[in-house]
């Protein structure tokens, strides 16, 4: 027979003023199995919770009741205050006599005493019920996978490998960098991007407790916080880098040459090739859809007519060390880890929806990351920017702001952040080299938010760019000049600008395959297909599954500071995490009576968790079993259960039922 | 109709948005009613249909369910489950002879603490106007 305590708070006169305390105290005592009943100024006080913890000693009390303030406010305290007088710290309800009763009763004592009594009452009878719980500990991998090897990732792998753990590095290209190897130069203090981020990405290759894959993809994940197994796709290159020394023979000397995709297609590279000549690793692969010797063979293969093209095989006769590897296949690891990174960051958007700009009509009309490519030193014309039309520099060079962000006929309907800075730095630099350009800006609010971003702005304009408020409304061609059309709107008219060159200020959106990873991750993402942070401003780097975390643009328009920060950060999460040798679960999770289960295995089904399992009995019976790893507690199982398998520790069926017919004794 | 009706509601709320929410009308201290019995749920999925109809059988005027609102569920999806299940106990309530207006299904946040006060004003109102509830045929006695 359980012996109850029920201690009642007048939160000074927070609850005293409206309930009549000692009526409460006198129904309390006599209560079924209540036999300890005591009023308290403040219970949460330090001489509070020792007369709590007083009596439960001199009334041998098994459970308690703490009728004061919500759950959600000192539920925890109340744990520890019974623990500490030798109870289990989930032998305790609250009943919250503050926030649900005294303070929106106010004008009616009467009422509000008996409600609270009821509320005493029902939280008597559901203590009846608890039972002893116990968090679980379970062991954690102490190794760490960063999905994405953009600057948000490198950051996230070095600082987590600096914190003395073992980190994967898992990129889908040829080599790690992402999106910042490509820049020219970084806002708003003209950095040579490469400068910044090439030592970052040899300090990965080189770091002992850094794993790093390129041309690798993850596949499956499974498993939970602590536990994950993790398989990766390592694709085939048909080089052996384990050989490979980088000495670039095979690159030069190969024949066949395709576009760029690190240039944005305004440079060629050869069919096995390293994407820049930075790249980490510095080792090629070789693109087998433009290889020469590969269209041999699958001419040769799908039995072709006609004369087979050469077979070529150049870089293998050259290779010194032997490490052109035809017979390379697709290879699958499956490896462990305690917590996951995801830093997949974005891919620029594809302005050809945008019919009246005349984007891949027009040669002359590029994008901001076409641009960045022409710019960089290190770019396919040595940064010189010249016309594609006619190889001619630009006099007049106008830049529309907003293309793909802030609209929501395309569907986007986020500001991609960056834009408005690029822009302001491309024309800047084009200033700078060529003084006798002109740069017109149309926009349609300039934003400019972080540190030094409106002083950039101002630089801008100091420099001669022209800023026109207003949209374009679309782009013709003229005695091989483009003329932009668009409309004033601090004016209110329209104007025709001349423009030799247009660059289209291109926003972020989602990289390729977010949602399937999303999915396997187990990670809720959202329409744009952007991954959901667990509390948008006081978890930004945690996801609602546990032990995964994300950095840097997949979870929304970033710019550079900002996903190094968030990094970081994931990375400060990820050291916390393993610097627990053990952890624990919260014990208030579902379980499945395997002599009820009936093997429906509906529950399997609606979980939003993936945490229920299947089993097979030595009776042959199939039954559903809670990964208590993984469970979060929500209930929906139990809910959905026929059987009455199912049962939520805390909140059990029986525990609320009781409740409701508490109610009616 | 008895004018001093009193109804006795019991209320389901999950432990994430709508009990947050009702804590927030009290922080504030907007008054509603005293007629409410709170039952906290980790998640609205987690009411079984078969404890509302428990409470109406006990002698429940009404019953106020609430949950995070769409595309908000702490746990991603919780509150589509509830929002059919409810959808199709409604039937069979009427089934039992009890009105459509004794089971009310809201989405309240963590911080509506007035539309949570509003709800339950508007809630006890509704159910005063409905009068005393006929009594749920005991088991057995179904047709």
């Amino acid at each position: 027979m359980a012996r109850i305590g029920v201690f009642i708070c007048h939160c000074g006169t927070n609850i005293a003023g409206t309930v009549d305390i000692g009526r409460v105290v006198e129904a309390a005592g006599q209560m079924p199995m209540v036999v300890h009943a005591a009023d308290n100024k403040y219970n949460c006080s330090e001489p509070g919770q020792a007369l709590i913890r007083d009596a439960i000693a001199e009334h041998r009390l098994s459970r308690v009741v703490i009728a004061a303030c919500s759950p959600r406010m000192h539920e925890n305290t109340f744990r520890k205050t019974v623990a500490a007088a030798g109870l289990n710290p989930y032998l305790l309800e609250m009943a919250n006599l503050r926030e649900h009763c005294s303070w929106v009763h106010s004008d009616g004592k009467e009422a509000a005493t008996t409600k609270a009594i009821e509320l005493i009452r029902m939280a008597v009878s559901k203590v009846a019920r608890h039972e002893k719980l116990f968090p679980k500990q379970v062991s954690l991998t102490k190794r760490a996978l960063v999905i994405g090897g953009g600057i948000s990732g490198i950051q996230a792998a070095l600082d987590i490998a600096n914190s003395g753990y073992k980190v994967v590095l898992v990129e889908r290209e040829p080599t790690i960098g992402g999106r910042m190897a490509q820049l020219d130069k970084t806002f708003p203090t003209l950095d040579c991007s490469s400068c910044i981020l090439t030592p970052k990405m040899v300090d990965v290759a080189q770091h002992a407790n850094i794993t790093l894959l390129t041309s690798a993809e993850v596949k499956e994940v499974k498993g939970f916080v602590g536990n994950f197994e993790v398989s990766i796709v390592q694709k085939a290159r048909k080089v052996d880098h384990a050989k490979c020394t980088g000495c670039g023979i095979c690159w030069q000397k190969c024949p066949e040459k395709a576009p760029s995709e690190f240039d944005m297609g305004l440079g060629k590279r050869s069919a096995i090739y390293i994407p820049f000549p930075q790249a980490v690793p510095p080792k090629p692969v070789i693109d087998t859809a433009n290889c020469r010797y590969h269209k041999h063979l699958r001419f040769v293969e799908e039995k072709r007519e006609g004369k087979p093209p050469p077979q070529c095989r150049v870089c293998e006769k050259l290779c010194p060390v032997g490490a052109i590897d035809w017979e390379q296949k697709d290879e699958v690891l499956t490896e462990k880890f305690g917590a996951i990174i995801v830093a997949t960051g974005y891919k620029a958007f594809e302005p050809a929806v945008y019919a009246e700009l005349g984007y891949g009509k027009h040669p002359d009309v590029i994008t901001g990351l076409e641009m960045e490519r022409m710019m960089s030193a290190s770019g396919p014309a040595g940064g010189d920017v010249t016309r594609p039309s006619n190889g001619e520099h630009p006099r007049d060079v106008v830049f529309l702001t907003c293309i793909g962000s802030r609209d929501e006929q395309r569907g986007r309907t986020y500001c991609s952040k960056v834009c408005c800075m690029y822009i302001a730095k491309h024309a800047i630099i084009l200033k700078e080299h060529y003084p006798d350009v002109q740069c017109y800006v149309f926009y349609m609010d300039v934003r400019a938010v972080s540190k030094d971003y409106e002083e950039f702005y101002k630089r801008a304009q100091e420099s001669g760019a022209i800023y026109i408020r207003g949209k374009v409304s679309g782009i013709r061609q003229e005695d091989g000049r483009l003329v932009v059309r668009g409309e004033d709107t601090l004016l209110g008219e329209m104007v025709e600008i001349p423009a030799d060159m247009v660059v289209l200020a291109v926003g972020m959106e989602h990289s390729p395959g977010s949602a399937e990873l999303a999915q396997a991750l187990k990670v809720s993402y959202d329409i744009n297909e952007l991954f959901i942070e667990a509390h948008p401003k006081l978890r930004p780097v945690e996801t609602m599954s546990d032990g995964v975390f994300v950095a840097g643009a997949c979870v929304g328009p970033r710019d550079i500071p900002e996903s190094v920060a968030s990094g970081s950060a994931a990375a400060a999460k990820v050291a916390a995490l393993f610097s627990q040798e053990f952890l624990t679960t919260d014990p208030m999770v579902a379980s499945v009576d395997q002599m009820k289960c009936g093997g429906c295995l509906l529950c399997t089904k609606v979980c939003p968790f993936k945490a229920i399992d299947t089993q097979v009995l030595r009776d042959g019976r199939t039954v559903a079993v809670v990964n208590e790893s993984l469970c979060k507690g929500c209930g929906l199982c139990v809910a959905t259960c026929r059987f009455g398998a199912a049962n939520l520790r805390g909140f059990t069926q029986q525990q609320l039922l009781a409740e409701v017919t508490s109610l009616w004794q | 109709m008895a004018i001093d009706f009193e109804p006795r509601i019991v209320g389901f709320l999950c432990n994430w948005c709508s009990y947050a929410g009702a804590d927030m009308a009290g922080t504030a201290r907007i008054c509603y009613p005293s007629n409410i019995r709170v039952i906290r749920v980790p998640c609205s999925a987690r009411i079984d249909p078969l404890l509302v109809v428990k409470a109406f059988q006990l002698g429940a005027d009404g019953v106020l369910v609430a949950g995070c609102h769409p595309g908000d569920c702490h746990y991603t999806e919780g509150n589509y489950y509830s929002r059919r299940r409810f959808a199709l106990l409604y039937p069979f309530l009427e089934y039992l002879g009890i009105e459509k207006g004794r089971l009310r299904l809201e989405w309240v946040s963590a911080s509506e603490g007035r539309k949570f006060s509003h709800v339950v004003s508007s809630f006890t109102e509704g159910l005063v106007s409905l009068g005393p509830r006929e009594k749920v045929p005991a088991e057995g006695a179904l047709p």
